[in-house]
């Protein structure tokens, strides 16, 4: 763990706990803009979660401590992948810490925390909105899990850092045929993990065709800036590995220096925007499709990974 | 006129009743056999083989016990997990008021699951096995008043007497191939006969791991036994059936052709999916925690099997890493099935109440049991930090590292095992959210529910050991190591391995990965603090917090039947895998007698029956109950009849064995 390393990793925490809300600003600004609206800019969530910071604290009646630590388990996952993934710079300093298999598990953690929020509130909304989310997830992580497996089996490793250094080193090794069913299976399931359309609106006011929205309807003041805040860095870490794990370019080296640091930063930013920005004018052609056809796309999409391994196992064993 | 029958055994005295000594006794004896256990295990794994021979005990074969290394790491882990249940169960049966004959059968129980890994003989091993079951059987019994429990003994006594009988076959013609009926003698034999007992031991152990398709009793057998005997039922008996796999298959006879491998690894994945499938639509809360076991042991023989394919596809080092993986998710999974199942025990203990449906809002009432109910959950489910995380690491890291081997078998069944994992893990966190959220949280369901009360200290205190033994396996592996390369050494394809990686980092020989769990907890503290830094954001501009009803958009007024239930919650993936559960599902609409435009009631009614079991199960029945007809025929009752079927016999057995 060197110092780069480590300065490296902060930065990394630092912007996607600042980022996080501007990325959800500039989808939401480039929604209003095609639909006609002037939008209410991209600072907007920021500008909520100050407002909301500052309210009441209200505790619902009858509801345990797991409600009240959800929001802060979440953001807590959110972080710690942040700190985890190779975003601005290959070897973060939890690199060895955790792998794919543990990133993956400690998404889900945060998804298991909100559950069981919605259960612990008690009421219909929030169990309807935990049993949808379950099911999701349920079908979501098996899929990562694959296709992150199918990335790492030319880089023999996996450990998020190891297979980036190996897309940086080969850019070739990723676009194979492998590469590419791995990158639509994880496209598919990036966009069902953070609840965008078609699988979830986030922007959608009627609670029987919520998901997410109908776990956290109870939460109000500090813990939903949270809740939000949360959602946000869930979408930006998402949506960063998935540029880096595909597109590594200007990812900062293991033996680099501040300025490194920095055009990491940039580039991620950039990347992230750019997705950010392409996700959000895909929504616009899309509409959410109904609750039970949501699982065949995800089999569809586990399938898909499953073929993805398949594929780079075999090329491994002929290459 | 009516005439009332009164049953009276509520207030009968019963002269078997105990008093308060029995249950202490019965517990603490439990306890010192499994802390003995876990000395001459401990010392067996680490040690050198001690061998003890008692004559007199055995009419011709005599009780012969080897504790070597690997009999010695099953030894103590039995052992362990009896410590456990011996302290819980001290309070479980006063308050259950269990007999003198089921005080007296749990020590029994743990004595003979001790004997079968002990055992040097295949006669010793055959003496073990029988009475593991007879005892459990008894204590199955306990609650013979119902007639579920009796059915569920029926099941249980019939299937794990199949079972004996296919591996009673197996032994003898291992030990007469060898000659003799000693395990360290066992060498060298010819690969038909190799073949033929694989086959017999993987479906007669299988059975008693509750791996398909002769897994029928344990859904039935572990929630109806009481909740000490499930616990070890489903933490320690289940594992001697993955020990005989290991001890036959792996160490007298292997290393084994691939397709071994492949088979046990195939009857994993299925055992596996099938289990957690169960599992996440279960509505029985020690239902869900049997059809979990299937899960795991699932998970076991599928590492089993990938160990046993890969070492004979010549990648001893990434084989090893799928052993170490099957031995210990044993351990992780007696951990946290042991506490699972206790807990539950307290459960029902507080509320007689096994149906998920109508729990709810124990959190209040009972939260030590709540705290120690969400760590076996957490482990469950295979989430970092939980118990089961690092073992389903490890198998993982084997499957996900075989792509050196140039090989259509493997490269086929890695990624296929991979997706049975994945998907195992995404389900199983299903299956334990709703099974936590729903018994612990929200409103209670039922008057049960409301007046359910926390669980007596001793019963606390077995469970908070157990927790303990989960938060070490999850967070600090590393000390299993010396055991684990040990146990490893005494297997012939896998014992030059090297472990030493298995530090605070886990890393594996041959393969580059590396993880810890440990620092990753810490992270995750760390992270958790940072962001309670950043909700400080704010603060002083918040006016004071309150407490508030319910908002739920809107409505006033909540009911608990309001709430969803976990079969609500469970009902999208019913739905998703309609095909393989084939629910049996109806709707029933009564209209009122006014206007058939007013609904005057609907029913809803909604069963998982177990697809399998129908298949398989009701024609094996049927064809059974076919045989004994055709045979009732001949029984004409004429003595003189039996008496020539009989010398027929005779005869007929002389001929042959001449």
């Amino acid at each position: 763990m060197t110092a780069v390393s480590v300065l490296a990793g902060v930065t990394q925490i630092g912007a996607v706990v600042v980022g996080s809300p501007l990325v959800v600003g500039l989808m939401r600004q480039i929604r209003a803009k095609s639909e006609g609206r002037c939008g209410a800019g991209i600072l907007q969530p920021w500008r909520d979660l100050r407002k909301q910071l500052r309210k009441q604290q209200v505790t619902p009646l009858g509801t345990t401590l797991v409600f009240a630590a959800a929001p802060i388990v979440v953001a807590a996952s959110a972080l710690l992948i942040a700190a985890i993934a190779p975003l601005v710079a290959i070897c973060s300093p939890l690199d060895s810490v955790a792998d794919l298999f543990a990133v993956v598990g400690v998404l889900f953690i945060g998804t298991v925390a909100l559950t069981l929020a919605g259960i612990d509130s008690g009421t219909s909304f929030g169990g309807m909105g935990s049993s949808r989310e379950i099911t999701i997830a349920a079908l979501v992580e098996p899929t990562i899990m694959l296709s992150v497996f199918a990335l790492s089996v030319p880089a023999g490793s996996a450990n998020l850092g190891a297979i980036v250094s190996l897309t940086v080193r080969d850019p070739h090794s990723v676009v194979s045929l492998a590469g590419v069913m791995a990158l639509v299976a994880l496209v598919i399931v990036v966009i069902a993990e953070t609840g965008r359309l078609p699988v979830d609106n986030p922007a959608t006011h009627l609670e029987l065709t919520m998901v997410h929205e109908a776990m956290v309807l109870e939460y109000a003041g500090p813990r939903l800036a949270l809740v939000e805040w949360a959602a946000g860095m869930r979408l930006t870490v998402l949506l960063a590995l998935l540029a880096n794990l595909f597109v590594p370019w200007g990812v900062a080296g293991a033996q680099s220096g501040l300025a490194a640091v920095g055009i990491g930063l940039a580039a991620i930013s950039i990347k992230v925007g750019a997705l950010a920005a392409l996700l959000a004018v895909a929504e616009l052609f899309l509409a959410k499709v109904r609750l039970f056809r949501i699982p065949e796309l995800l089999v569809g999409s586990f399938l898909l990974a499953l073929l993805a391994v398949t594929a780079a196992n075999f090329l491994a064993v002929q290459g | 006129m009516t005439a009332t029958l009164v049953d009276g055994a509520a207030d009968v005295p019963v002269v078997t009743r105990p008093g308060p000594v029995g249950p202490f006794v019965s517990g603490i004896s439990t306890t010192v056999i499994g802390a003995l256990g876990v000395a001459v295990g401990l010392a067996g794994v680490l040690g050198s083989v001690r061998s003890l021979r008692i004559g007199w005990l055995l009419p011709m074969a005599g009780v012969q016990l080897d504790i070597d290394r690997l009999g010695g790491f099953f030894i103590a882990l039995t052992g362990a997990v009896a410590v456990v249940v011996g302290i819980y169960s001290i309070g479980y049966a006063r308050h259950e008021r269990w007999s003198l004959t089921t005080q007296a059968m749990l020590p029994l129980f743990v004595g003979a699951m001790l004997l079968v890994p002990a055992a040097g003989t295949t006669t010793t091993f055959l003496l073990g096995w029988e009475l593991m079951a007879l005892t459990s059987l008894v204590l199955i019994l306990s609650g013979h008043r119902r007639a579920e429990v009796r059915s569920a003994a029926v099941y249980y006594a019939v299937m794990t007497q199949i079972g004996f009988a296919l591996v009673l076959l197996a032994l003898m013609i291992l030990a007469s191939a060898a000659g003799t009926d000693r395990f360290s003698g066992i060498a060298g034999l010819h690969s038909g006969v190799r073949n033929i007992v694989f086959v017999l031991t993987v479906l007669g152990f299988g059975s008693k791991s509750g791996l398909l398709p002769l897994h029928a009793w344990l859904p039935r057998a572990h929630p109806e036994a009481p909740s000490p005997v499930s616990a070890l039922m489903s933490a320690a008996m289940v594992n001697l059936g993955v020990y005989g796999l290991i001890r036959i298959d792996v160490q007298l006879l292997g290393p084994g052709p691939r397709w071994w491998g492949a088979v046990l690894l195939a009857i994993g994945a299925v055992s596996a999916l099938y289990g957690v499938l169960q599992a996440s639509v279960a509505p029985d809360l020690k239902r869900l925690l049997g059809y979990s076991t299937i899960e795991n042991m699932g998970l076991t023989s599928l590492a089993l099997g990938t160990a046993m394919l890969l070492a004979a596809s010549g990648l001893r080092a990434v084989a090893t890493v799928a052993m170490a993986a099957a031995l210990f998710h044993l351990v992780a999974h007696a951990a946290f099935k042991g506490l699972g199942f206790m807990a539950a025990g307290s459960v029902l203990l507080a509320t007689g109440e096994r149906d998920i449906d109508l729990l709810g809002g124990l959190a209040r009432r009972m939260p030590y049991t709540t705290v120690l109910f969400g760590i076996a959950a957490l482990g469950a489910s295979g989430l970092p930090v939980g118990a089961g995380f690092v073992s389903e690491w490890l198998l993982v890291q084997s499957l996900i590292h075989v792509h050196a081997h140039p090989g259509i078998v493997v490269g086929v069944v890695a990624p296929l095992g991979v997706g049975a994992v994945a998907l195992t893990t995404g389900l199983g966190v299903a299956a334990m959210v709703k099974a936590f959220g729903f018994s612990f949280l929200a409103r209670p369901r039922s008057t049960a529910a409301q007046l359910a009360h926390e669980s007596p200290v001793s019963m606390l205190a077995g469970m908070a050991a157990a927790a303990f033994g989960c938060l070490v396996v999850g967070v600090a592996p590393c000390v299993a190591r010396p055991v684990l390369q040990a146990t490893l050494s005494s297997l012939p394809a896998f014992d030059g391995a090297e472990l030493s990686g298995l530090g605070a980092f886990l890393r594996l020989p041959g393969i580059d990965a590396s993880m810890s769990p440990g620092l990753l907890a810490v992270a995750a503290g760390l992270a958790c603090l940072l962001v309670l830094l950043l909700s400080r954001w704010g603060a002083r501009h918040r006016p004071a917090p309150v407490d508030a009803p319910l908002w739920a958009c809107g409505a006033d007024e909540l009911t608990s039947r309001m709430q969803y239930t976990a079969s609500s919650f469970a009902q999208p993936l019913q739905h998703v895998f309609d095909n393989v559960l084939r629910p049996d599902v109806g709707v029933e609409v009564t209209h009122l007698e006014e206007s058939r435009y007013h609904i005057g009631r609907i029913a809803y009614r909604a069963s998982v029956a177990d697809a399998l079991e129908r298949r398989i199960y009701t024609p094996a029945l049927r064809a059974v109950d076919a045989g004994a007809q055709a045979v009732r025929r001949v029984h004409t009752g004429s003595v003189q009849l039996y008496l020539a079927f009989g010398a027929l016999g005779v005869l007929i057995v002389l001929v042959v064995s001449r």
